[in-house]
């Protein structure tokens, strides 16, 4: 007998795990608007999804990986994938999906739930792709850590120390593109970079290494989800921002515990 | 040229080997038809005014960019550690002294203890990075590229920002490292007074390679004159330091014995009647 709330809890604690070390790469790396571009380009991918009948999540896992590669071939040729240049695309792409959507009178889709979240209305396929996505997202993060971490660091010396720099590059946004387009459905478009960034900016003060400020960060993150849950139930309140707002406390409870141990 | 060194170097091997390389950045022609041999055992100074093209060429070198024309070769699995003029980490990433030096390739903890031992920087261990000294710091850069073993040693203004007692330290250091190592080191300053005095050839770089040679040659090229005679008046020519002092520094002295002109082609180069590929053929 499953309990109805417990696939979400399982699917929300299984994204902020991921998300965990994944989004302590993207607070180092400064990755957060790029994470945001992708987010609100996976609009795109719900419309094209929804024109041309396609499983969803495929849509949305096809449409994030193309405009991650785009975005650092953007970075690579021209330089100036900016603040500005992500800021145009990640808006107007949000903007071209809501516009191109608004076209099919005929199909009843809950934008509230694309751009929000909406992690009651997950299903067991839902949760088995964000396992599958999960666990596929952590191996390949532990397994490359250290060239990760070294390019992190510099990239220049990474790539003299023999890192394959480019293609850890390339593997980090195309995971980034996966995560984000499998927590979509718990956190919405709107939401999904502060699932990654706020538990690992909440884990900052109390790490003394990455790896704990990564483990820290998923821990975090899916004591946000817990709580988020039970408050949305309590109060009657949107599940995904509640997760996001429990999120912002903890952030802030940790950097009143650094400033008063200092 | 003592002899003893000739014969060492002929017996070394070519480590990196550029050829005819050529750089223009927009209207600006940074490096032009640069030859240029490291050989293992080896000490090169590059010395030149900013904006001379060392960054572009050492980038070059390492790999990092290719150049408009020209060839590299490097010797075949060469190792290249890199100690960058300036890195900084930023606050947040948590990473101590060790995580840090444990992100070099191959870096194992006993490894990593020994050159911290050896640097005398083994108090730092568990330090974060981003709370050390400018010397500090650049002790740990050094740690890094020596943990991956290399053959070939690169340092970007090694002693920029460090005291004279660290730059003293560091010059010391870096000879017995060639000697226990058997690497190649390149070194890169701007100081265009005083290098280290273990440098076996020094390379004037201003867009091609103005003068090649020993320390002690370096000044008489009349070119480097003319390059850096007017900025420095005539403070190159006599000894800043003496060598009781420093001897871990050469400063260029003239010895009106004979020039190294590496590069044929430049104007008011008629003064170097002996044209010279001083820095290539000895390795051949």
């Amino acid at each position: 007998m499953i309990s109805w709330w417990l696939l979400p809890l399982f699917a929300g604690l299984g994204v902020a795990a991921t998300a965990g070390p994944l989004g302590s790469l993207v607070v180092w790396r400064r990755l957060a608007f790029f994470g945001d571009t992708l987010a609100h380009g996976a609009l795109l991918g719900i419309t094209l999804g929804i024109l041309f009948d396609l499983h969803l999540t495929l849509a949305l896992i096809f449409t994030c990986s193309v405009l991650a590669l785009i975005l650092l071939q953007l970075d690579k040729y021209t330089g100036i994938a900016s603040d500005t240049l992500l800021g145009i695309l990640s808006h107007s792409s949000l903007a071209i999906g809501l516009v191109v959507l608004s076209f099919f009178d005929n199909v009843r889709i809950d934008l509230m739930a694309y751009l929000f979240g909406d992690l009651l209305a997950v299903n067991q396929t839902d949760l088995l792709w964000i396992l599958i996505g999960g666990l596929l997202v952590i191996g390949l993060l532990v397994w490359q850590w250290r060239g990760l971490l070294a390019s992190t660091v510099s990239e220049e010396l990474a790539a003299i120390d023999g890192y394959p720099v480019k293609r850890l590059k390339a593997m980090l946004v195309l995971l980034l593109a996966l995560v984000v387009a499998i927590s979509m459905k718990i956190v919405g478009v709107l939401l999904i970079s502060a699932l990654l960034i706020i538990p690992a900016a909440a884990a900052r003060p109390l790490a003394k290494s990455p790896e704990q400020m990564a483990i820290l960060a998923s821990l975090i993150g899916m004591v946000s989800v817990c709580a988020g849950m039970a408050f949305s139930f309590v109060w009657d309140t949107p599940t995904g921002p509640t997760i996001v707002v429990s999120a912002a406390s903890l952030f802030v409870v940790s950097q009143v515990y650094h400033s008063v141990r200092k | 040229m003592n002899p003893e060194l000739v014969v060492v170097k002929t017996a070394a091997e070519t480590l990196i080997r550029a050829q005819g390389i050529n750089q223009t950045w927009g209207e600006r022609h940074v490096l032009q038809n640069i030859d240029l041999a490291i050989c293992e055992n080896e000490i090169v100074t590059i010395i030149g005014p900013n904006g001379c093209g060392k960054s572009s060429l050492l980038r070059i070198l390492l790999g990092l960019h290719s150049a408009d024309s020209g060839k590299v070769t490097r010797r075949k699995g060469l190792r290249i550690g890199y100690m960058p003029q300036k890195l900084r980490i930023d606050d947040r990433l948590p990473l101590s002294v060790t995580g840090f030096l444990m992100l070099a390739p191959g870096a194992r903890k006993e490894r990593v203890q020994e050159w911290l031992q050896r640097l005398a920087i083994t108090s730092l261990a568990k330090q974060p990075v981003q709370r050390l000294s400018g010397g500090e710091w650049q002790r740990v850069l050094l740690a890094r590229a020596l943990l991956i073993e290399p053959h070939l040693l690169v340092l970007d203004e090694p002693v920029q920002g460090v005291d004279i007692q660290g730059q003293r330290e560091l010059y010391q250091l870096l000879p017995e490292l060639r000697n226990e190592l058997g690497c190649g080191i390149v070194l890169v300053s701007h100081d265009l007074h005083l290098v280290m005095a273990q440098t076996d050839r020094v390379i004037c770089l201003n867009g091609h390679v103005c003068c090649s040679g020993h320390p002690d040659q370096v000044s008489i090229s009349e070119e480097y004159n003319s390059l850096f005679g007017n900025q420095h008046g005539q403070q190159h020519l006599a000894p800043v330091l003496s060598n009781e002092l420093a001897p871990e520094l050469a400063h260029y002295t003239h010895h009106h014995d004979h020039s190294h002109c590496v590069d044929g082609h430049i104007e008011g180069s008629d003064e170097c009647d002996h044209i010279d590929k001083s820095g290539e053929h000895k390795h051949d």
